[in-house]
C-alpha cells in the first residue's frame, strides 16, 4: 500500500499539470503586484530625475544618483518629524513591553488580592470603545494634547499584549518560580531574574508588533497635535504627498549653488519628493521585516489560540 | 514572607498561604489599573458631550443643555438624514464587500499549500505578507505615484500613446468602494491568509492518508479535507467581521479622501471625524460615535451568543 501510495504521488495527471501552471502563475502575479511597488518607488528615487517624471524608469533604474537623498535632508522638519517617530517608536515598545510583561505576570499569581477582578477590568477594555471626540477631549482634560506623551503614555496598557504574556507565564513550570521563592527571592526579583528571561519569544512578538504599530501610527498626530515639531514621519509624509509641489520650489531655493550645476537630472520634482520621503518612511520596515518574520507569524498564532 | 516559607513545614506554610491574599502586589499592579481606567473608562464621561451644544472655546457648563436634540436631528432633520443613510450606505457596503471576500485569505492559503516548491512558497508568504506592514499613508503615496495623473500608469499609457489625457483614478468618484476594497485586498490578503497555513499544518495527515487510500484526487483532497478543516477559523474570523460591522477604520479612508470621492468614501469612522474634528459640531459627532459605540457592543454580545449556542464556544 505504501508503495502504491507513493506512486500515486509521483504520477501527474493533465489537469495537475495545469493546475500546477495556473496556481504558480497566479502567486507568482501577486507576488508581484505586491512587490512592485516597492521596488518602483526605490528605482525612481536613485534614477535620474528627469528620466523619472518622464515615465521612463520602470524596470531598470538609470542615470543613478543619491541628490535626492541629500536633498531631502533640506526639508525642514523631516529630521524632526524622523527623531519623534524613532523616539516614539523605541519609548513607547519598550514601555509597553515592560507592561505588559509585568501585569501578564501579576495576573498569573494567585494570590494577588483582586486578581481576577483587576484582570477583566483590563481585559473588558478591548471590547468598548468611547469614541473619537471623547478620546480628544479626555486627552485635552489630562494636557496630554500638544505633548509627545500623547503618544506612549495611552498605548501602555494594552489588553490583548497582557493575555499574550499571561497565557505565554502560565506555561512555564511553576515550581522554577517556587524555587526562587524558596531562596528568599522577591516578587520583583522573580519577575526581572526568572520571568522576564523566560518570555524572551512572547516579549519580542510584541516588542515588534508594537514597534510596526507606533512606527505606522498616524491618527494620533492627525487628531492629538498642532506643533509641528511633534508631527510623525507618518504625518509629515501625508502632508508632503498633498503639498509636494511647494517643497519642490522650497528645496530648489534653498540649495542655490546645487541649483547652478544642476543638470535636470538631479533636480528636485514633487514627485521625487514623494517618493524619497515614502522610501525613508518604509525603509526600516523592510529591513526589519525580514529578519522577524517568525515573530510575526507566531505573534498571530498565539493570538489566534487564545481567541 | 520568603522566611515563613523556609522556617516551618513548607507543605502547611504553602496551604495557609494560598488562603491569604498579597495586597502589596495589587498597589504594584495599581498605577497600570490607573492608566487602563483614564484611556479606556474615563473617556465614557466625554459621551455627556451629546446632550450639550457645545462650542469648543468655551467650557461645557457654559454651554447649553440640549437633551436629545442632535439624536432627535440625526433621525429627524431632512439633510442630516439624507446625509447619514450615505454614509450608512457606505460603512454597510465597505462592511459587506470585506465580508464576501473573506474567504479569499482561506483560498490563498489552500491553494498557497499546493505548491510543493518550498523556497516559492516561502517567498510568496514573506512577500504577500510585507503590504501589511506599512502605514495607510504609505499605501496612498504608493497609489499616488502609481495612479495619479503624473504617476507611472497615467505616463506610461501617454508614452504608448493609448490615451491622450491622463485619466483620473484618485480624483474621481467611480468605483470608490471597489477600489477601496482592492487595496485593503491587496494591503491584507496575505497576512490574512497565514492564520489559515498555520490551520493547514495541523491537519491530522492521517485523514489525508486515509483518503488517498480511497482514490481521492487532489482536488477532492482540496474539497473535502482541507477546506471543511478550515471552516471553523473562518467561522470564528467571520464572527469577529460582524461584530466589526461599524468599525471600518479611519486610516485609509481618510488619507483616500478627496473633494471627488468624498460622498462614497465617508464611512462611519471618518465621518465622525470630518464632522467633529474638522466640522463645526462636536456634540454631533459625539452623538454618533456614542450610537455606534453601543450598537458594536450590542452586535458583539449578539455574535458572541450566537457563537456559543452553535458551536459551543465564545469568541471573546
Amino acid at each position: 500500500m505504501e508503495a502504491n501510495i507513493k506512486k500515486k504521488k509521483k504520477h501527474y495527471s493533465g489537469s495537475d499539470v495545469s493546475f500546477n501552471i495556473v496556481n504558480y502563475l497566479i502567486f507568482g502575479l501577486f507576488t508581484l503586484i505586491c512587490v512592485y511597488p516597492f521596488y518602483y518607488l526605490i528605482i525612481n528615487t536613485i534614477s535620474a530625475n528627469d528620466l523619472s517624471s518622464n515615465g521612463m524608469i520602470n524596470f531598470i533604474p538609470r542615470g543613478l544618483h543619491l541628490e535626492n537623498y541629500k536633498q531631502i535632508l533640506q526639508l525642514s522638519g523631516l529630521g524632526t518629524a524622523a527623531l519623534v517617530s524613532l523616539a516614539r517608536t523605541v519609548i513607547g515598545t519598550i514601555c509597553t513591553v515592560l507592561a505588559s510583561a509585568f501585569l501578564g505576570f501579576m495576573f498569573t499569581q494567585e494570590k494577588m488580592w483582586g486578581r481576577k477582578f483587576l484582570y477583566r477590568f483590563i481585559v473588558i477594555t478591548m471590547y468598548f470603545n468611547a469614541g473619537l471626540i471623547p478620546m480628544f477631549i479626555t486627552m485635552r482634560t489630562l494636557h496630554l494634547t500638544n505633548t509627545f506623551w500623547v503618544y506612549v503614555i495611552p498605548a501602555i496598557v494594552q489588553p490583548f499584549n497582557i493575555i499574550l504574556v499571561k497565557t505565554y507565564v502560565e506555561s512555564i513550570p511553576r515550581a522554577l518560580q517556587e524555587a526562587a521563592e524558596i531562596d528568599g527571592a522577591g516578587i520583583m526579583r522573580i519577575f526581572v531574574k526568572i520571568i522576564l528571561p523566560a518570555c524572551t519569544p512572547i516579549l519580542a512578538t510584541v516588542a515588534i508588533f508594537s514597534a510596526v504599530g507606533q512606527w505606522n501610527s498616524f491618527q494620533d498626530t492627525l487628531i492629538y497635535i498642532t506643533d509641528q515639531k511633534l508631527y510623525s514621519l507618518q504625518y509629515l509624509l501625508y502632508t508632503y504627498i498633498n503639498q509636494a509641489n511647494s517643497l519642490a520650489a522650497m528645496v530648489r531655493n534653498s540649495s542655490g549653488s546645487a541649483l547652478n550645476m544642476a543638470a535636470l537630472a538631479t533636480q528636485q520634482t514633487p514627485t521625487s519628493i514623494r517618493m524619497t520621503v515614502s522610501v525613508i518612511v518604509v525603509l526600516p520596515i523592510l529591513f526589519v521585516y525580514p529578519m522577524f518574520q517568525r515573530f510575526f507569524v507566531k505573534g498571530i498564532m498565539i493570538g489566534s489560540v487564545k481567541g | 514572607m520568603a522566611r515563613s516559607v523556609t522556617a516551618g513545614t513548607p507543605a502547611k506554610d504553602g496551604v495557609k498561604k494560598k488562603s491569604k491574599t498579597n495586597k502589596k502586589w495589587t498597589l504594584l499592579v495599581l498605577p497600570f489599573i490607573i492608566l487602563s481606567f483614564l484611556f479606556s473608562y474615563f473617556p465614557l464621561h466625554g459621551w455627556i458631550y451629546a446632550f450639550y451644544d457645545y462650542k469648543p472655546p468655551l467650557s461645557l457648563s457654559q454651554c447649553d443643555f440640549v437633551g436629545l436634540q442632535w439624536f432627535r436631528m440625526l433621525f429627524g432633520n431632512k439633510t442630516q438624514v439624507a446625509q447619514m443613510i450615505q454614509v450608512m450606505k457606505n460603512t454597510f457596503a465597505m462592511s459587506l464587500l470585506g465580508i464576501a471576500t473573506s474567504i479569499l485569505p482561506m483560498l490563498f492559503a489552500i491553494f498557497l499549500n499546493e505548491i510543493k516548491c518550498k523556497w516559492f512558497k516561502s517567498v510568496v508568504q514573506t512577500l504577500t505578507t510585507l503590504p501589511n506592514f506599512i502605514s495607510w499613508v504609505l499605501v496612498y503615496s504608493v497609489a499616488f505615484c502609481l495612479f495619479s495623473n503624473t504617476g507611472m500608469l497615467n505616463t506610461v499609457l501617454q508614452n504608448l500613446g493609448v490615451i491622450d489625457a491622463p485619466m483620473q483614478i484618485l480624483d474621481s468618484d467611480s468605483h470608490t468602494w471597489l477600489m477601496m476594497l482592492a487595496w485593503s485586498t491587496w494591503k491584507g490578503l496575505g497576512w490574512n491568509s497565514i492564520m489559515y497555513l498555520a490551520s493547514i499544518t495541523s491537519i491530522d495527515p492521517e485523514l489525508y492518508e486515509a483518503a488517498r487510500v480511497d482514490g481521492a484526487n487532489r482536488f477532492q483532497l482540496m474539497r473535502h479535507i482541507t477546506f471543511p478543516e478550515l471552516l471553523p477559523t473562518y467561522f470564528v474570523l467571520l464572527m469577529m467581521s460582524v461584530a466589526n460591522f461599524l468599525n471600518n477604520g479611519m486610516d485609509q479612508y481618510y488619507v483616500f479622501q478627496n473633494s471627488f470621492n468624498k460622498e462614497h468614501i465617508q464611512v462611519l469612522d471618518l465621518y465622525v471625524y470630518n464632522i467633529g474634528m474638522t466640522g463645526s459640531s462636536l456634540s454631533l459627532a459625539t452623538a454618533i460615535s456614542m450610537l455606534k459605540s453601543i450598537i458594536s457592543v450590542t452586535l458583539l454580545v449578539i455574535v458572541n451568543v450566537i457563537s456559543k449556542k452553535t458551536r459551543g464556544e465564545s469568541i471573546i
